[in-house]
């Protein structure tokens, strides 16, 4: 058998996968194993594949993913913690063609910023919210989030959450649900790649409303995982995720063409 | 001669936002320039000009919207009172670090808490040395009247893009709420989306084709960069200090001693110069319209020419004194007289003051 060199393999007839130019170069900063690398470039994916490159303005938020607007590689701002959702609102009022979007974790998103993002869903603002949930503040070292389970260990929460002291792990997807100004709301996963193309579904569905200018925000919560927080190998991360996180998150549409999902 | 009317200043202040040709203003109310959103939601400005007008949850979403607003490179605009201001100081920290163009109208009360809602200028620090967190600085226009708070919307808009900087209208709860004639400037139109890309490249409005994408952030994890971005900073400030000082001299030339207001102290102070000029007494008002930055070379040039003493007029317990002992360098006396928590002196007091505290003291 003869050798085969590798400008041999890398012809364009032999390309089955080819990162989206809508990603920048620069190396991520996430931890291996995390999901936040996927959730970007499947968001990022599907905004080339809409051919909205250059109508889009992305808005970047406190957190791990603080520094989103250095890998999405499309105009984006940088906002104050939690407030992403007031920064997009006036951004789609002011530009109504564009397609606005905000990315926020579980602390920006549902703890410091729960007011902006009620009220930005409440308004039905025509921007999509990409919310990524991993149940722990990531960035700052492994706090307790809105959305830390009971019982689980984080560097605030060293015995437990002990609801009796710290509340419930607030389901903020289902509460925005019940609002009339949400129109899609879907709660998705990127751990495997069935996951990945059933959450870029879900994405696409959200950009694609907004592009029809459909009345009302789309909502997509990714349950992910963090393994340097939860102090765990990826792997083990993601069954621990499958194992705890989905059944009090669990997958699928919540709302769909403005009409809660019966379950 | 433009439209004449008779109106309140907080009316003035909204009818002249339109005119301006402001893009969006994002609000909340609280009392008392709630006339402001009143007036801007009733005058339909969607139909005259296009402009846009929310009711934000919360003046922390207002801020933020003028976040986002002014970062697409639109002429974005909000107001509120003392309390509501102190909550966008969060707001104003990144603005300025992102250097985005806002206009922020401040129609004071008496604090400190929820205070009353009389007017004040207890507000000076907190809108002349950052307020919110890190070193920066907005400019701070001080209208005495309500043509003034209408003249001053156009004027801070070109400012704050001229800049790229936060700029704030401090006006008080008696500028706000009283009634003066005014002559309207005619409307100017809002730029189209095509002018506003072509004049601010920087604006985050979608990437332009073939070009590079932006980015608009108060964020630098490296040390020494953002070490650079804060000189860079400074170094505006600086121009700005050379560049748009703004004061007015009333009966200044032959004046022995000189009373240093802005706002609604500078009206009661020209009362005052009055009361004294009739008892023989020289007296001239140094009345400030840019507060930041502050007319420091002024007030040094003013010692220069021999005045004997400056009496710092304001409705706070002393906060533009500070500015003031600072130019004068303790080369002659300074004094400073106002009353607090919402209550308005009178010329006579003002007089009086200057008597006691800086002829007599």
């Amino acid at each position: 058998m003869s050798e085969i060199a590798i400008k041999d393999i890398i012809k364009t007839e032999n390309l089955v996968y080819k990162k989206t130019s809508l990603m920048t170069d620069k190396p991520l900063s996430y931890c291996p194993g995390c999901g936040h690398g996927t959730a970007h470039r499947l968001i990022m994916e599907v905004i080339e594949e809409l051919g909205k490159e250059n109508d889009t303005v992305g808005v970047a938020p406190v957190g791990c993913s603080v520094l989103a607007y250095e890998f999405m590689n499309v105009d984006m701002q940088e906002a104050a913690h939690g407030r992403a959702p007031a920064v997009a609102t006036a951004i789609k009022r002011l530009w109504p063609e564009k397609i606005v979007f905000t990315y926020q974790g579980d602390g920006d998103l549902a703890a410091i910023g729960t007011a902006e993002t009620i009220h930005a869903c409440n308004r039905g603002e025509k921007i999509v919210i990409v919310f990524i949930n991993n149940g722990i503040y990531g960035m700052t070292g492994g706090q307790m989030a809105p959305t830390t389970l009971v019982g689980m260990k984080t560097s605030t929460s060293p015995f437990g959450r002990d609801v009796s002291l710290m509340g419930n792990p607030l389901k903020i997807t289902e509460l925005v649900a019940q609002l009339p100004g949400t129109y899609f709301v879907s709660r998705q996963a990127v751990h495997t790649p069935a996951a990945a193309r059933k959450a870029r579904k879900a994405i696409k569905q959200a950009f694609q409303n907004q592009i029809e200018g459909i009345p009302g925000l789309s909502f997509i919560e990714i349950v992910s995982n963090c393994n340097s927080g939860w102090k765990m190998t990826p792997v083990d991360a993601n069954n621990w995720m499958v194992d705890n996180m989905f059944p009090y998150y669990p997958l699928g549409d919540i709302k769909v063409n403005g009409e809660l999902v019966n379950k | 001669m433009g439209e004449l009317r008779l109106m309140k200043g907080n009316e003035a202040l909204a009818e002249a936002i339109i005119r301006a040709g402001a893009d969006g203003y994002f609000g909340y109310p609280i009392t008392p320039q709630s006339e402001v959103i009143e007036y801007l939601t009733a005058a339909k400005p969607q139909d005259r000009t296009g402009m846009v007008v929310l009711q934000a949850e919360s003046e922390v979403a207002s801020i933020n919207m003028l976040y986002g607003g002014g970062a697409t490179g639109k002429k974005v605009v909000t107001s509120s009172s003392s309390p509501g201001i102190s909550l966008m100081q969060e707001g104003l920290s990144y603005i300025a670090g992102a250097e985005i163009p806002i206009v922020i109208a401040n129609v004071v009360r008496g604090g400190p808490g929820l205070g009353d809602i009389q007017p004040a200028q207890s507000d000076y620090f907190q809108s002349t040395k950052g307020g919110g967190h890190g070193d920066y600085r907005l400019l701070v226009l001080a209208p005495s009247s309500v043509q003034e708070m209408s003249d001053f919307v156009p004027l801070s808009f070109d400012l704050a893009f001229k800049y790229r900087m936060p700029v704030m209208i401090l006006s008080d709860g008696a500028i706000g709420q009283m009634m003066e004639k005014v002559e309207l400037f005619d409307q100017i139109p809002r730029l189209t989306d095509q002018e506003v890309k072509d004049k601010y490249p920087w604006a985050t409005n979608g990437k332009p084709k073939g070009g590079e994408r932006r980015v608009i952030t108060s964020l630098d994890l490296d040390p020494a960069k953002l070490e650079q971005h804060n000189y860079h900073l400074q170094e505006k400030y600086r121009t700005i200090e050379q560049n748009e000082v703004r004061y007015e001299q009333i009966m200044c030339d032959d004046a022995d001693y000189i009373l240093v207001a802005y706002g609604s102290s500078a009206r009661i102070s020209q009362k005052s110069i009055q009361l004294l000029r009739a008892k023989g007494i020289k007296v001239g008002l140094l009345r400030l319209i840019t507060l930041w930055p502050f007319p420091t070379m002024k007030i040094q040039e003013l010692v220069q020419k021999g005045i004997k003493g400056f009496l710092a007029v304001e409705m706070s317990a002393g906060q533009m004194v500070e500015d003031v002992r600072l130019a004068v360098e303790g080369k002659v006396k300074v004094a400073h007289y106002g009353r607090l928590g919402g209550v308005i002196h009178s010329p006579e007091e003002v007089a009086e003051a200057l008597e006691q505290k800086i002829i007599g003291g």
